[in-house]
């Protein structure tokens, strides 16, 4: 799987792994020409996948030497999509470099379909997937990534990998979603905090930082507030329960829609840029509609959380126990909760407000936020 | 990853699922159970392909092999659905299914509409179609086409495992008669399925791949096959958009005019006969309807009219190639779009 290790002050561009299902990627457009110097974190090159694009940034600072993958090329995940190298590095040792890895690379794709990436775990008699990503001698306290109504593990396909790099990180299916026991049980706050609180004891995980997106956000602030011990730090992603409002045409529309175009008008309410809503995602979602129990199941939370359009939980007025160092992040152009309801954190909280993005900014705004929550949990542990 | 089964497990699994779900739910057919009442039950086949296997020891009493006698377990089960079952008949070919059309045609399709809606006939006939296996003219046909004409059936077709659960878990929850179309050489193919149960609504048109230049729209193992020719009019510069119908009864109209609307340019492959079939009938209703969209004669790719032959050189030529549909593909832009023609 790995090839040609990449000789001091070269750095190998690949092609990244978006999601479980992710195989190969389309490079769509280059963003740095060949012979540009690039800072770390710089936009190098977009990519299309089957189910989202989305744009690579660079792991480190130096002169883009190869554009190996030409425009339009199809690049399999881990593939060479270019070379980043100091200035003094001769191009002959690039060539040789670009030479060796290509001779030797193996995509992973059938020796990677042996091993299952998720697992699942009994927790009050529900089944629960989850993902579990950690680099090797991973220390310090797990990240707990949380999505939101209608969701599953898969949001967060751009950030469990980045997360994972320096931390051990869980993606989980709350309790009606993705491939999580379709019994939702009150399908309200507490039962989904119960069931964050059952999945971290059945991981042995006695405290977390966690991450939660909308409805996920809601669950995680439910839960610090309750369980102060047991919570590191909190990341509010565009986070439920902090107002009443919220946009009922999602809400009602999502539990509704049955075919793919009412779907699709739908899901391009999470975005800022409703290009990123293409087939593939759209049939994602109509599949887990689909499956049996899962109207049931969203009917339920919505009756619970959202009816008649308005939040029925609202934490602002016990944001004063909040004893967990907090993140929020939320898209300016956010249609599905407004911005706003970030003031109700101010003071407590550093709240980052990303402009261009949408309800979902870590899916629209990937980079910037894996960079945020990164920075944020470095300082945590650095300081700690 | 999603696991991945063949089709023919998915079709099991579907059975499977949903006779643990609803105890009304019965199956019958010659061999279904493959070994009833004699010793060796263990190894009872499950059908000629083994499709239904394992379900007789899982379910007792609920899988019954009947004689060969289709017009009398077909009729059964039209009489079984009326009174309170839900029974899944597998006629296992349709090229036999003519000897009971007058239970299909006359009583299953029409006991709803004739009783003023207080019956209802909620059977499912699964049946195998199609050419490819060297089975000869009497076991390879395809006629969908058939009960797709007759009002008050519902007719499914699926291409892929995942549309196979889907689609069967929905005819058998379905209050109407369906005849559902197993493709015997797909059988063997894999493809992601959850293991839960899901259902997938009868009507919807699936856009399994989007393209701007030809519409190709297709049905059952000719999704595949379609795919396969749109991948090497790609290299060429050729961006076909593929519809699989998924049902042809009812029939998602509106998916098939709305990429002919977007393309212009339209190929229907059908395995069927060519007269009377539905690839005429698409081609018929994008005329009426789409006519100042298109930019070029609708193609039908299809089987000839001609009995499905014996001999394997024969039955290669017969049944439409990805060399064929794109042959077609091409007469449709005629050099004007990508390479030459």
């Amino acid at each position: 799987m790995t090839a040609g290790e990449a000789p001091p002050g070269v750095t190998r561009l690949g092609m990244p792994k978006w999601g479980l299902s992710m195989r190969e990627g389309k490079v769509t457009d280059w963003l740095v020409d060949e012979g540009e110097e690039v800072a770390e974190g710089e936009e190098l090159f977009e990519v299309e996948t089957e189910k989202i694009d989305g744009a690579v940034e660079s792991p480190a600072a130096g002169v883009l030497r190869r554009r190996v993958a030409q425009v339009g090329a199809v690049v399999p995940v881990g593939g060479l999509v270019g070379v980043l190298a100091d200035p003094s590095v001769p191009d002959a040792d690039v060539d040789a470099f670009v030479a060796a890895f290509q001779a030797s690379f193996v995509p992973e794709e059938a020796e990677g379909e042996a091993e299952a990436p998720t697992r699942t775990v009994e927790v009050g008699g529900r089944r629960l997937r989850y993902l579990e990503r950690a680099p090797e001698a991973a220390a310090g306290d797990p990240v707990v990534l949380l999505h939101g109504f209608g969701g599953d593990l898969n949001n967060w396909l751009f950030n469990t990998d980045r997360l994972a790099e320096r931390r051990r990180v869980y993606a989980l299916d709350l309790p009606g979603h993705g491939e999580s026991s379709k019994d939702v049980g009150a399908g309200d706050l507490a039962a989904f905090a119960e069931a964050l609180g059952g999945f971290l004891d059945a991981v042995g995980a006695a405290r977390a930082h966690l991450v939660g997106h909308s409805m996920g956000g809601a669950v995680a602030l439910a839960y610090a507030l309750a369980h102060p011990d047991r919570v590191a730090s909190l990341t509010l992603v565009a986070p439920a329960g902090l107002g009443e409002d919220i946009n009922r045409d999602y809400i009602d529309g999502f539990v509704a829609a049955e075919r793919r175009r009412e779907l699709k008008g739908v899901l391009e309410l999470l975005f800022a840029d409703q290009g990123l809503v293409n087939r593939k995602l759209v049939d994602d979602v109509l599949r887990y509609k689909r499956l049996d129990g899962v109207e049931a199941a969203l009917r339920q939370v919505a009756g619970a959380m959202y009816p008649s359009g308005r939040q029925t939980v609202v934490l602002t007025g016990e944001l004063d126990r909040l004893q967990a160092p907090a993140l929020v992040v939320w898209g300016g152009q956010d249609r599905i909760l407004p911005t706003a309801h970030a003031d109700a954190l101010a003071g407590r909280a550093r709240v980052e407000v990303l402009a261009g993005a949408g309800h979902s900014p870590h899916m629209e705004a990937a980079n910037e936020v894996n960079r945020l929550v990164g920075g944020f949990l470095d300082e945590l542990e650095g300081a700690g | 990853m999603a696991r991945v089964i063949t089709f023919q497990k998915a079709i099991n699994e579907a059975l499977d699922q949903e006779m643990a779900r609803d105890p009304s739910v019965v199956l019958f057919g010659e061999d279904v159970a493959g070994g009833q009442g004699a010793g060796g039950e263990l190894d009872a086949w499950g059908g000629v392909l083994g499709v239904t296997k394992g379900l007789y020891h899982r379910y007792p009493g609920r899988v019954l092999d009947t004689p060969i006698s289709e017009s009398a377990f077909i009729g059964a089960a039209v009489g079984a659905a009326c009174s309170g079952l839900r029974p899944v008949a597998e006629l296992m070919f349709v090229d036999f299914m003519g000897v009971c059309f007058d239970q299909i045609f006359n009583q299953g399709a029409k006991l709803r509409y004739m009783f003023g809606g207080k019956a209802r006939v909620p059977m499912v006939i699964r049946t195998m179609w199609g050419a490819g296996i060297r089975a000869a003219g009497q076991h390879s046909q395809s006629l969908y086409s058939i009960f797709t004409h007759v009002p008050g059936l519902k007719v499914a077709v699926p291409s892929t495992p995942y549309d196979a659960k889907g689609l069967l878990i929905s005819a058998i929850r379905d209050d109407d008669p369906v005849i559902f179309f197993e493709n015997k050489v797909l059988y063997t193919v894999e493809g992601e399925v959850p293991e839960e149960s899901y259902t997938i609504p009868f009507g919807e048109a699936n856009v399994v791949r989007e393209g701007d230049d030809v519409s190709v729209v297709a049905i059952g193992r000719m999704v595949g096959m379609a795919q396969q020719a749109a991948g090497q009019l790609a290299a060429d510069g050729i961006d076909c958009e593929v519809v699989d119908l998924r049902t042809t009864s009812p029939l998602d109209e509106d998916s098939i005019y709305e990429t002919v609307e977007k393309t212009g340019r339209l190929v229907v492959v059908d395995e069927d006969n060519p007269r009377c079939g539905m690839a005429a009938d698409i081609a018929a209703l994008v005329a009426q309807n789409c006519f100042d969209d298109l930019q070029a004669p609708v193609q039908m790719v299809t089987a000839p009219h001609t009995p499905p032959p014996f001999s394997g050189s024969l039955e290669d030529l017969y049944v439409p190639s990805a060399e064929k549909i794109g042959e077609a593909v091409r007469r449709t832009t005629g050099g004007k779009v990508g390479a030459r023609a």
